[in-house]
């Protein structure tokens, strides 16, 4: 069997015990090589010094003077579930950027609180960082219990405490565990000690954590890394070379290469012995040939040009922290990095400071080493990206003072300055229009299956808020299909383009001040959130409405399945092609299980919650 | 994708970013299986090419069939090979056990400086002529300055504190606690005027990781690594000195994956048969820090 793998890191304020959990881990695990836990023992010993499992992973000299972790260090270890990669990041503050280079390759974390000492200043920190890296699964670990007779009302305290903090930036936790590094307490085994606790060990939440799976139906994105032409070795391939973060390419289709435009059409896929390819996914380190060629350089990025184009801009509003020794200041020249491209950049405008610890507010114009910012970026000439919220990969940069990489952040959108387009502004106001309809406006966005239930549930919400006496109005996707969409197929690229002229519409329904109900199975998160962020947050509920395949199959109010299963309709989303689950959906309406009425009284609830 | 093709890929990025960073690269290739390894990442990343020359640092103490193996692949997938010596050091005979220094000095001497001196191009330098086949003294040796080597941080402790990109100053030292951050993918190649940048694109990779790649790829790798009969074979490749077989009856790579995984190695670390990691308090810190491998 196909074993899975994962990376995890641990973080914490300093002292707090990540190293002797770790060290426990691999010790009471026997992951250790034959000899090192001996090895160390003695070494106390020779320096009367009493052991800890610490020194294990301490494995620098500097490191066991003093008895902290300087850098991230990497350790192996695997379960019968999957392999491990452990990074251990050092908790002091001086060191925060060695802990972000941990951190930032992760896909979970264990966040370590002494009970003794409680929430200090780097839990805070490094969660915030966390959730800036991307981190979505965090177990919280509050450590030295044994200090404390394994006392379950000083753990509650803690929990209520940090699970206080992690609600202002919106997190949560998958889990708190109670544990004793040094006692070797619910690390690997569960204790007598702690009887009152029912939960998982360290060992079992690891094994619990989901590993992120490649974005392989997302748009394709492919940074060119280099273009390669090795005419010395009678090698007369012209290739463009470059790692698949997002989607797929396949021989025969159409590319786009932003942010020049060239367009150009796939003609091979280029392996190592020369073997042919048809389709690369995501994560391959991969190449290709072009039909026609173009002149195209590193840092460009590649797209189809069936499918939803990166944006391109010389100015980013972006969140960003700051690990540079110097501040991040106006006026001074600094470069960007993104994917392989490579720009000159200054620093416009900041709309606000975070202390990243106390979550304090600031509104200055610099930004001090370990602080996070919003900010304006202006660049030295445009850029390809995507916003982070639509693709990671093509979302995120960093930023390199004087040689050396000093911060880094995520773009959330691009900064159009268009020529000879202007906003036409008139003298009502959004508000004023609100205080009319006595209602804001908003956008529920009903995503799933065909058949699940979106337009039935939909129909019956107009109809009630209607007698309600509010403004509301049904956007249908097959509706808009025969107006306003009517010269699009079903092809991937005319679907993004569907999708977007739908979420255009329900925006400006929504700026109106309508309770726009927009019914479209929208199978992919990009296509959602490209709705979700040109509506605005404040603005959008998702509501995916959730039915098994099968109930589905057996619905099929409009035939369409069992034209589906006889192949008769291609790419029909949930038996020929994929369809993505919501990350996180305002709502989720299981109609295996809700009837049609109780379906419409949910989402009335949340309605009502965000208009009235 | 398993995780071996996630390593495979990742390290290929690495490479292919290394190459268009520097003009002046260079890899390491000591003839283990690591940097093996690495140089058929290498033919991968180039689509069947290597765009860079490979250095080797001959002590002359290197146990003979690795020199001989050496060769034979630098002309048959065409290499551009470059080997260096600490040549007054082998004169003066400040080497182990022969001269007067001990293992560590020895060390200093014949790898760490005779490295040093062969990429910054001031230490005697020997290419290989594929027309004739042999060697010959290189007449104006260029200093690299981007240097890319098979280490992986499971080796040892100070190993595991490396980054992908790490720089080292004029002096060829190493600050742990100075390095600049390095993730989503971007690494530090900027660098001012006299330091170079080390490239590790096998940092992840542990031992039982390379073996199965060997395996999997059908890579050649010398046979020092397997049982000729006597029961003994090396697991990690240095100078006859210093470098202890080890006892083993494994012949072929399946049964050196075999032994990893479930046999008698399965805990025991790959360095034990290198003597001078002993002689440094357990570690290799002092060596790296002086630039040592």
């Amino acid at each position: 069997m196909q074993r899975d793998d994962l990376n995890i890191v641990i973080v914490g304020h300093v002292d707090h015990g990540k190293s002797t959990i770790i060290g426990r881990l691999l010790a009471d695990t026997g992951s250790l090589p034959q000899g090192k836990l001996e090895q160390v023992q003695e070494q106390c010993q020779r320096n009367s010094k009493v052991f800890e499992y610490a020194f294990l992973l301490d494995a620098l000299k500097d490191e066991r003077s003093q008895g902290i972790t300087i850098d991230s260090a990497r350790c192996f270890f695997q379960t019968t579930k999957r392999r491990y990669m452990i990074l251990d990041a050092p908790g002091h503050l001086e060191f925060l950027k060695n802990m972000v280079t941990g951190a930032a390759r992760a896909q979970a974390a264990l966040l370590v609180i002494d009970a003794s000492e409680g929430i200090q200043e780097n839990s805070k920190r490094h969660l915030y960082l966390l959730s800036m890296l991307g981190i979505e699964q965090i177990a919280v670990l509050v450590n030295k219990m044994d200090l404390f007779n394994y006392s379950q009302a000083k753990f509650q305290g803690l929990v209520n405490l940090y699970k206080e903090f992690m609600k202002k930036l919106n997190l949560q936790a998958t889990a708190f565990l109670p544990v004793s590094g040094r006692e070797g307490d619910n690390i690997a085994y569960s204790s007598d000690k702690l009887q009152w606790y029912q939960g998982r060990t360290v060992l079992e939440e690891l094994d619990n954590f989901t590993s992120k799976k490649l974005p392989t139906g997302s748009p394709f994105r492919l940074p060119v890394q280099g273009v390669y032409k090795f005419t010395e070795n009678q090698d007369n391939r012209r290739i463009i070379a470059g790692t698949i973060v997002s989607g797929q390419l396949t021989v025969g289709e159409d590319v786009v290469f932003y942010p020049s435009l060239k367009k150009s059409k796939v003609k091979s896929i280029e392996g190592f012995n020369g073997e042919k390819l048809t389709t690369r996914t995501a994560g391959y380190a991969t190449g290709f040939t072009l039909e026609k060629q173009i002149y195209v350089r590193r840092g460009e990025i590649v797209a189809l040009e069936k499918e939803l184009a990166p944006e391109i801009a010389a100015k980013i509003k972006v969140s960003l922290f700051w690990l540079g020794k110097l501040p991040l200041e106006k006026q001074k020249n600094y470069f960007l990095k993104i994917g392989t491209q490579k720009v000159g950049m200054q620093l416009e405008d900041i709309s606000q400071v975070i202390d990243t610890s106390e979550l304090i507010y600031d509104q200055r114009d610099y930004v001090e080493t370990n602080e996070a910012a919003q900010c304006i970026l202006k660049l030295d000439r445009e850029i390809a990206f995507d916003p982070v919220e639509i693709n990671q990969e093509t979302g995120r940069f960093v930023i390199v003072d004087n040689y050396q990489i000093a911060g880094g952040g995520i773009i959330h959108q691009g900064i159009q300055e268009k020529e000879n387009l202007f906003f036409s502004q008139g003298k009502v106001t959004y508000q004023e229009r609100c205080q009319h309809l006595k209602q804001k406006g908003l956008v529920v966005w009903f995503t799933g299956l065909s058949g699940a239930g979106k337009s039935s549930i939909a129909v019956e919400v107009e109809r009630e808020l209607l007698a309600q006496g509010r403004a509301a109005y049904r956007l249908d996707g097959d509706n808009l299909r025969l107006g306003l969409n009517s010269d699009l197929k079903f092809s991937q690229a005319d679907r993004v383009e569907n999708i977007r002229r739908v979420a255009e519409v329900a925006a400006l329904f929504q700026d109106a001040g309508l309770i726009v109900l927009v019914c479209c199975i929208s199978p992919h998160n990009f296509m959602r959130e490209f709705a979700r962020k040109r509506v605005g947050e404040e603005a959008f509920l998702e509501v995916y409405v959730q039915a098994a395949l099968d109930t589905c199959i057996s619905r099929d109010t409009k035939g369409l399945y069992q034209k589906a299963l006889r192949g008769e309709i291609a790419d029909f989303t949930g038996i020929s092609s994929l369809y993505e689950e919501p990350k996180n959906p305002e709502l989720i309406l299981s109609t295996d299980k809700l009837s049609i009425e109780e379906s419409k009284e949910e989402v009335l609830k949340a309605v009502i919650a965000r208009c009235f | 994708m398993n995780y071996l093709d996630k390593l495979e890929n990742n390290s290929i990025y690495i490479l292919r970013e290394a190459y268009s960073q520097f003009s002046n690269l260079c890899m390491l290739w000591s003839i283990g299986k690591d940097s093996t390894v690495l140089l058929w990442l290498a033919r991968k990343a180039f689509f069947g090419n290597v765009p860079f020359p490979l250095v080797h640092i001959d002590t002359t103490y290197k146990i003979s069939e690795m020199v001989a193996y050496r060769d034979k692949l630098a002309l048959e997938w065409k290499l551009d090979m470059v080997y260096g010596t600490n040549v007054e050091a082998l004169e003066k005979q400040q080497t182990f056990p022969q001269g007067g220094t001990n293992r560590i000095d020895c060390c200093r001497n014949l790898k760490t400086d005779a490295l040093k001196n062969t990429v910054n191009g001031s230490g005697v330098r020997y290419r290989l002529n594929h027309q004739t086949g042999s060697y010959e003294q290189e007449k104006n040796p260029q200093p690299f300055t981007g240097v890319i080597v098979g280490l992986r941080a499971d080796e040892e402790g100070s190993r595991s504190k490396e980054r992908y990109f790490s720089p080292r100053n004029k002096k060829n030292d190493w600050q742990i606690g100075e390095q600049p951050p390095e993730f989503w993918n971007q690494f530090n190649t900027d660098f001012p005027l006299g330091t170079h940048v080390r490239v590790h694109p096998l940092l992840d990779w542990t031992e039982l990781d390379v073996w199965k790649y060997i395996l999997r790829e059908q890579i050649p790798v010398t046979s020092l690594y397997f049982n000729q009969g006597q029961g003994l074979r090396y697991r990690s490749l240095g100078c006859y000195p210093c470098t202890f077989p080890v006892e083993s009856q494994a012949r072929t790579v399946e049964e050196i994956v075999e032994e990893l995984e479930k046999g008698k190695f399965a805990n025991i670390a790959e360095r034990s048969g290198r003597a001078q990691d002993a002689e440094d308090g357990g570690g290799l810190e002092e060596l790296r820090k002086g630039g040592y491998m």
